[in-house]
């Protein structure tokens, strides 16, 4: 009888061991040992009142509280964000599709893309590409005078969508470095959520008549976004944390104002440290929303 | 036996299939005529699968042909849709679509080449997942039925085509011994009714209760092809007789 059976008695396992505490010790060491270097040998002011004038700044005249450079960083960085995730997944989706396709020039050319990229240093990809973009792309789409020749409601529209208009050629040359930059990463986890598929659902998927396509797309893709969704996701925080790359380029995100603040001020401690509590608060939060999406499934039935 | 040139419905002619250096099938010639049921056997290895996927184009071939209803089905893109629409399939492990209902694993294949409206790509699903006996469980998704079911489903979902052929590979093989007879009543049903079947088995008492032809293989050969009384009783060649023998010896 179920009833006659109690578990046995287990001994627990120590929540605390010595290594934690000798690990501790170290660690508290350490920050003590940085703390006094920084108060007593190198004798740094700190103002961080100053740091924080560059936050939010309120205005002399009306009274009213306005962003200031962080804030518009922030601002500017959620934007290339947002923007380069919407485009490096039409990207990857595109590329990913050609990766996997019968068609050798539809494969050789995804593969040259995805290898080209992953295989040259981000930085300089950035200062090759942009001189590309700024000297041949926008000024071909005819964006280079957009904030003098637009009508009025395209303007309203465009600084909704992607910020001051002033700023708009100087944004777009980020977003499509950045966009073509994260959209090889995002094909290689296309192509490999596709290939996770196995073949006997290729098989049973053309066994009741389906062409390619069909199979792709009520098949094989459906199946394929359930593991694609966690890396995808991973990839997104790292495009916010890439993103500061184009600040290489002179576009205004948040480390591109950081260097302009602490330059300024020479507050450099006050005005990185800020920055990067600025970058965790954004990626944190999205590591924590990714994380219970992916315990829930991303509201896909698990199966 | 004899057949009649109006009444074939599928010819093998010469099949060579290899896979790199290694060579699958050799000379498969082979024919079966509407409402046949040819049940195929041998020993693992010797490309009974292999063949049976050359029908649907499942597997591509270097040699040979395959001709279903006269039409030539080697290797031509336009026509391998209208194929399969007259060819069905089932699995060894079923390869039911996890992510959707069984419902919607039988109307997909109506919907998407059948042209199917919704509501007529129901009727029909709901007519066959009677016929294979489980319509209650046509709101449930393939991993919440037990593999019996499972093979149940791909049957219908077969079916649902209204093909004219079904192929069956090894249908029983993946599933637990309380499982077989269910599915294997369902495949008699479907002799009974006068579908034209290949199946590849090793199930032999279903074989002696349904097979027109057995079709006995090894090495990517077609080593015999007899009428079940005599394949049983007095097989050919010492290939057949050795693997009956070992088959049969308990």
């Amino acid at each position: 009888m179920p009833e006659n059976r109690p578990p046995p008695i287990l001994k627990k396992a120590k929540r605390v061991t010595w290594l934690d505490i000798f690990v501790i010790s170290v660690v508290a060491a350490v920050i003590t040992a940085t703390y006094y270097r920084v108060e007593h040998v190198l004798v740094y002011q700190w103002n961080w009142g100053l740091i924080f004038e560059y936050f939010i700044r309120i205005d002399e005249v009306t009274g009213d509280i306005l962003p200031n450079l962080f804030l518009k960083g922030v601002a500017m960085t959620l934007r290339l964000a947002f923007w380069g995730t919407v485009i490096a997944a039409v990207i990857g989706i595109v590329m990913g599709l050609c990766r996997v396709s019968n068609s050798l020039f539809l494969k050789a050319g995804s593969r040259l893309y995805v290898e080209l990229i992953r295989n040259i240093p981000p930085v300089v990809f950035i200062f090759v590409f942009y001189f590309f973009i700024s000297s041949q792309i926008i000024p071909l789409l005819g964006l280079d005078n957009i904030a003098y020749t637009a009508s009025p409601t395209t303007i309203a529209v465009l600084e909704t969508l992607f910020g001051p208009i002033g700023l708009f050629t100087n944004f777009l040359a980020g977003l499509i470095c950045l966009a073509v930059f994260e959209g090889a990463y995002i094909t290689e986890i296309v192509r490999a959520g596709i290939q996770s598929i196995g073949k006997g659902q290729w098989e049973a998927a053309r066994a009741v008549g389906l062409s390619r396509f069909f199979v792709l797309r009520d098949v094989v893709l459906p199946q394929a976004l359930k593991t694609i969704l966690p890396p995808l996701a991973g990839q997104f925080i790292i495009l916010v944390k890439d993103s500061s790359i184009v600040s290489l380029i002179s576009v205004q995100e948040l480390t591109f104002l950081t260097q302009d603040v602490s330059n300024t001020t020479t507050h450099f401690f006050e005005a990185w440290m800020l920055t990067a509590a600025l970058y965790f608060m954004m990626c944190f939060p999205l590591a924590i929303l990714f994380q219970r999406f992916e315990r829930t499934g991303m509201g896909i039935q698990k199966h | 036996m004899s057949k009649s040139e109006a009444n074939q419905f599928l010819q093998i002619k010469g099949l060579g299939k290899w896979f790199g250096q290694f060579c699958a099938l050799w000379d498969i010639n082979l024919e079966v005529n509407s409402g046949e049921r040819v049940v195929v056997c041998g020993p693992s290895g010797s490309g009974k699968s292999t063949m049976i996927r050359c029908i649907n184009l499942l597997e591509t071939f270097e040699a040979g042909e395959i001709l279903i209803n006269g039409d030539l089905v080697v290797n031509d893109p336009k026509k391998i849709l209208a194929v399969r629409r007259k060819v069905g399939m089932v699995f060894q492990n079923f390869n039911l679509f996890p992510h959707i209902t069984v419902l919607q694993n039988l109307m997909l294949g109506p919907i998407r080449n059948l042209n199917f409206s919704k509501s007529e790509a129901t009727e029909r699903a709901m007519k066959y997942l009677e016929k294979v006996r489980i319509p209650e469980q046509a709101r449930k998704y393939p991993s919440q039925l037990s593999g019996g079911q499972q093979q149940r489903v791909a049957i219908a979902r077969a079916l649902c085509m209204d093909p004219e052929m079904m192929l069956f590979d090894e249908p029983t093989s993946a599933l637990d011994p309380e499982m077989i007879s269910g599915i294997l009543d369902i495949m008699v049903e479907l002799a009974e009714g006068g579908m034209t079947m290949i199946v590849v088995t090793h199930e032999m008492g279903f074989a002696k209760q349904v097979a027109d032809t057995m079709v006995f293989m090894d090495h990517g050969e077609i080593v015999e092809v007899a009428p079940p009384e005599q394949f049983f009783t007095n097989p050919k060649s010492n290939r057949s007789e050795l693997f009956l023998s070992q088959i049969l010896s308990h």
